[in-house]
C-alpha cells in the first residue's frame, strides 16, 4: 500500500497506454517546455534580483531584455508545449492512436512553433525585440521577432487541428455517442485557442508585420491592443482548462474514486469556451478610446465564468468527500483525512486548487470596473497571475508530469521521486507565497509592475516598497530552487528512472449518474453562440475605432 | 440534466452573489458616475504642443465647470510634463493627459488615479483630491530604457493649515 503511487511493471492494461509514436511527439513539446522553464526561471531569477536594488546585471544586458525572455519562455513558450504535450497523449490515450496523417500533423505543428520560438527568441536575445511578451506597439521591435510569434500562433492550430481531427474519427466511428470526456475538453480548449488566437494573428499579419517590415508607416495603436487583449485574457484560460482537465478526470482516479458528473464536467468547459473570449477590455479598463458602456459589459460577461469555477469546485470536493465517505470517514470534514496526502500526483495539484481560490478572489478584483483603477499596471498584477499561472496551472501540470513523462517513456515514478516531488511542492509554496504575497501587498501601496528598480528621485513612497522588494527576491530564489528540483526529477523521470510501465490515470464516470445530452456535443451550436457574444462584445466599440481613431502611430525602438 | 440538490444550493448561491456584486458595481459606474477613465477624445500625437490646453501644461483654475481646477499634463520619453505640480485639498480636480511617442500610464501612487496614455488619444479623468500629501506620479507602462525614471511630484496642500 505504502507505494500505491506505483504501478506494478506489467499491471497497465493493454488499450490503456499511450502508442509509442504519440508518445515521442508528446515527448517532444514537454522537452522544449522544460528547457523553457530552465531558461525563462533564470531569467526570473535575475529580475527579482535587481528589482531588490542589491544586483545588477551584467554585460549590458537590460532588465526589460530579461523580463521579455522571462515572460515569453514562461508565459507563451512553456504553457503552450506543455499542454500541448499533454493535450496529444490525453487524445491518443482516451480517443485511441493518432492515424499517421494526424500524427503528421501534430509534429509539423510542433516544427513551426519550435522555429517561430528559436525566431523570436533569437531577436529577443540580440536585443531587437525587448518589448515585453505583450509587445504594445508603438514600440517597434525586428519584423523577425513578429513573424517568429506569427510562426508558433500558426504551427498551434496545425497540431491542434490534429487533435481534433482525431476525436472527430472518434465520433465517425461510434455513432451517436458522446466522446471520450477527456479528449471532448481537448477539442473544447483548441476551439477556445484558436478562435481567440486568430485576434493575435491578425495584429500580427496584418498591422505588426507590414508595419516593421516598413510596409506601412503607421500602426492603430489602440486596435492592435484591443485584437491582443481579444487573445491575451483566452489566453489564460487556455493555459487554466489542462488543468482542469487534470482536475476533472485525472485526479478522481488517482484518489481512488470516480468523476463527480461527466455532463456538468462538459458544460462548465462549454461556458468557459463562451465566457473567455468576448471580455477583454478588462485588461484595457484605464485605457482611453472606449466607451464606458462598453468596458462594463466586457465587466460583465467576464464575471460569468465565476459560473463554471463555482460548477468545478463543488464537483472537486464532491469527489473528495465521496471518496472519503468510501474509505469510512464521518463527520463533516474527516474525509479530507482519507485522501492520499502523500500522493505527490494529488498533493501538488491539490496545492495549485488551493491557491485558485485567492487568485480567483485576486481575479475579481482586476475585472470590477472602477476597482481595477487602483491595481492596474502594478504589481499586484504580477502577483495575481503568479498565483494563477504559476500556482494553480503549473502544479498541477507538474503534478500530471509525474506520471505522464514515466507513462510515455516506458519508466515508473519511484517512491524517492515521489519525496522528492512533495519537497517541490512545498519548496514551491513557500517561494510562491513570500513573492506573490509580498506582490500583493506592494502592489496596493502603488507600485508598478514591469519597472527595474529605482527609487524615483528618493520619493518617500518609492522607498517603502524596498523592504517588499527585497522579500519578492527572497521569494524568487526559493521558487528557483523549486525549478532546479523540478528539472531534476523531470530529467531523472525521462531518461533515469527504472523501466515499467507507469498509469495513465483517467477517471471512470459515477455508476448511477445520469446519461450525457448529445446537446452538449452540438459545436454548432456552442461555436455559434460564442462568435454572437463576441459579435456583441466588440463590434460597435469596434467601429468606434475605425470611424474615430486617430491616424496611427510610426515605430519607436526607446531600449 | 441532473444537478445534484447540493450543486443547485451551492450555485443559487454563487450566482446571487454575483447579481448583487455587479448590481453594485453597475450603480456605483452608471449612478454615482463611477467609471474609469473613458474619454474619447482624440489629438494629432505630433503636435501635441501646439494644441490647447496641451500647449500650456500645468495646473489651471476653471470656471463654470463640474471641477475647480484642471490639471494637463504630456508624458513622452521619459518624462512628464510638469516636473511638479500642486493643487488645494478638497477641490475638484480633473486630470488630462496625453502622450507625444509610445504609450505611458499615469498612475498617482497609493490613490486611484490610473490610466493608460496613449498616442491619439487623450486621457481624463475627475476626482476630489481629499488627503493632503506628497504624490509620486509614475508611468506604469513599460516605455523604454527610460521607463523608472519617468516620474513626477503631485502636492494637496492644506490652505487652512498653511495660513
Amino acid at each position: 500500500m505504502k507505494q500505491s503511487f506505483v504501478t506494478e511493471s506489467g499491471n497497465v492494461k493493454k488499450g490503456e497506454t499511450v502508442d509509442k509514436r504519440d508518445a515521442k511527439l508528446a515527448m517532444a513539446h514537454i522537452y522544449v517546455a522544460m528547457t523553457a522553464l530552465l531558461l525563462g526561471g533564470l531569467a526570473g531569477l535575475l529580475q527579482v534580483m535587481v528589482r531588490s536594488g542589491q544586483f545588477e546585471l551584467p554585460w549590458g544586458i537590460s532588465y526589460y531584455q530579461v523580463l521579455t525572455v522571462h515572460g515569453i519562455l514562461l508565459g507563451l513558450i512553456l504553457t503552450t508545449f506543455f499542454i500541448f504535450g499533454f493535450q496529444i497523449s490525453a487524445v491518443s490515450r482516451t480517443a485511441g492512436t493518432l492515424s499517421d496523417k494526424q500524427r503528421r500533423s501534430g509534429w509539423v505543428g510542433f516544427g513551426v512553433m519550435t522555429l517561430g520560438t528559436a525566431m523570436a527568441a533569437t531577436m529577443v536575445l540580440l536585443n531587437e525585440a525587448s518589448v515585453l511578451y505583450t509587445f504594445y506597439a508603438p514600440l517597434m521591435a525586428h519584423w523577425v521577432f513578429y513573424l517568429g510569434l506569427a510562426f508558433v500562433v500558426v504551427g498551434s492550430w496545425i497540431g491542434g487541428f490534429a487533435q481534433i481531427a482525431r476525436y472527430i474519427q472518434w465520433k465517425r466511428e461510434n455513432g451517436k455517442q458522446p466522446g471520450p470526456l477527456l479528449s471532448f475538453m481537448v477539442v473544447v480548449n483548441n476551439l477556445m485557442w484558436v478562435i481567440c488566437s486568430l485576434g493575435v494573428a491578425i495584429a500580427v499579419l496584418f498591422q505588426f508585420l507590414p508595419w516593421s517590415l516598413g510596409l506601412v508607416d503607421r500602426i492603430d495603436v489602440l486596435m492592435s491592443r484591443t485584437l491582443f487583449w481579444y487573445f491575451g485574457h483566452p489566453l489564460v484560460y487556455f493555459w487554466l482548462l489542462p488543468a482542469y482537465m487534470i482536475w476533472y478526470t485525472i485526479i478522481p482516479k488517482i484518489i481512488g474514486g470516480k468523476i463527480f458528473s461527466d455532463a456538468l464536467a462538459r458544460l462548465s468547459f462549454l461556458l468557459f469556451l463562451l465566457f473567455s473570449i468576448p471580455v477583454g477590455f478588462h485588461h484595457q479598463l484605464t485605457e482611453p478610446g472606449i466607451d464606458a458602456f462598453w468596458k462594463f459589459l466586457q465587466v460583465v460577461l467576464t464575471f460569468m465564468v465565476v459560473i463554471p469555477s463555482l460548477m468545478t469546485a463543488f464537483a472537486m470536493f464532491a469527489t473528495f468527500e465521496s471518496v472519503g465517505r468510501a474509505k469510512g470517514a464521518t463527520g463533516l470534514f474527516d474525509f479530507f483525512k482519507k485522501l492520499p496526502w502523500g500522493d505527490v500526483r494529488f498533493l501538488v495539484p491539490f496545492i495549485g486548487m488551493v491557491a485558485f481560490i485567492p487568485a480567483g478572489a485576486g481575479g475579481l478584483i482586476n475585472a470590477s470596473n472602477q476597482m481595477n483603477q487602483v491595481i492596474h499596471n502594478t504589481i499586484w498584477v504580477t502577483g495575481h497571475f503568479h498565483l494563477t499561472v504559476a500556482t494553480t496551472v503549473v502544479l498541477t501540470f507538474f503534478g500530471a508530469m509525474y506520471w505522464l513523462v514515466p507513462h510515455l517513456t516506458g519508466r515508473v515514478l519511484t517512491p524517492q521521486l515521489n519525496r522528492l516531488g512533495i519537497i517541490q511542492g512545498i519548496v514551491w509554496t513557500v517561494g510562491m507565497s513570500i513573492m506573490s504575497g509580498a506582490m500583493h501587498a506592494v502592489g496596493l501601496l502603488g507600485a508598478p509592475r514591469r519597472s527595474n528598480f529605482s527609487t524615483y528621485g528618493g520619493s518617500e513612497q518609492a522607498v517603502e516598497w524596498i523592504p517588499y522588494q527585497i522579500a519578492q527576491a527572497v521569494g524568487g530564489t526559493i521558487l528557483f530552487i523549486g525549478i532546479a528540483l523540478v528539472l531534476y526529477i523531470f530529467i531523472q523521470l525521462a531518461f533515469f528512472a527504472p523501466k515499467g510501465q507507469q498509469e495513465y490515470p483517467i477517471g471512470e464516470v459515477e455508476e448511477n449518474a445520469q446519461t450525457t445530452p448529445m446537446f452538449l456535443e452540438n459545436w454548432k451550436m456552442w461555436v455559434t453562440i460564442c462568435v454572437a457574444l463576441i459579435l456583441l462584445a466588440y463590434t460597435v466599440p469596434f467601429i468606434d475605432m475605425f470611424q474615430n481613431g486617430p491616424p496611427g502611430s510610426i515605430g519607436y525602438k526607446l531600449w | 440534466m441532473h444537478i445534484h440538490k447540493y450543486e443547485k444550493w451551492w450555485l443559487t448561491f454563487g450566482i446571487t452573489c454575483l447579481v448583487v456584486f455587479l448590481t453594485v458595481l453597475g450603480i456605483s459606474a452608471f449612478h454615482a458616475g463611477a467609471h474609469p477613465p473613458s474619454a474619447q477624445v482624440y489629438i494629432n500625437q505630433e503636435h501635441v504642443d501646439e494644441i490647447a490646453p496641451f500647449d500650456n501644461p500645468g495646473v489651471h483654475k476653471v470656471e463654470g465647470k463640474e471641477w475647480d481646477y484642471e490639471v494637463v499634463v504630456v508624458a513622452s520619453a521619459f518624462m512628464f510634463s510638469p516636473m511638479e505640480y500642486e493643487v488645494p485639498l478638497g477641490s475638484k480636480v480633473k486630470f488630462i493627459a496625453t502622450t507625444k511617442d509610445v504609450v505611458h500610464g499615469f498612475q498617482i501612487a497609493g490613490t486611484n488615479i490610473n490610466m493608460m496614455l496613449e498616442p491619439g488619444y487623450v486621457s481624463e479623468f475627475v476626482t476630489i483630491v481629499d488627503k493632503p500629501g506628497e504624490y509620486l506620479v509614475l508611468c506604469n507602462e513599460y516605455c523604454g530604457v527610460g521607463h523608472t525614471a519617468m516620474a513626477s511630484k503631485l502636492k494637496v496642500v492644506d490652505s487652512n493649515a498653511e495660513s
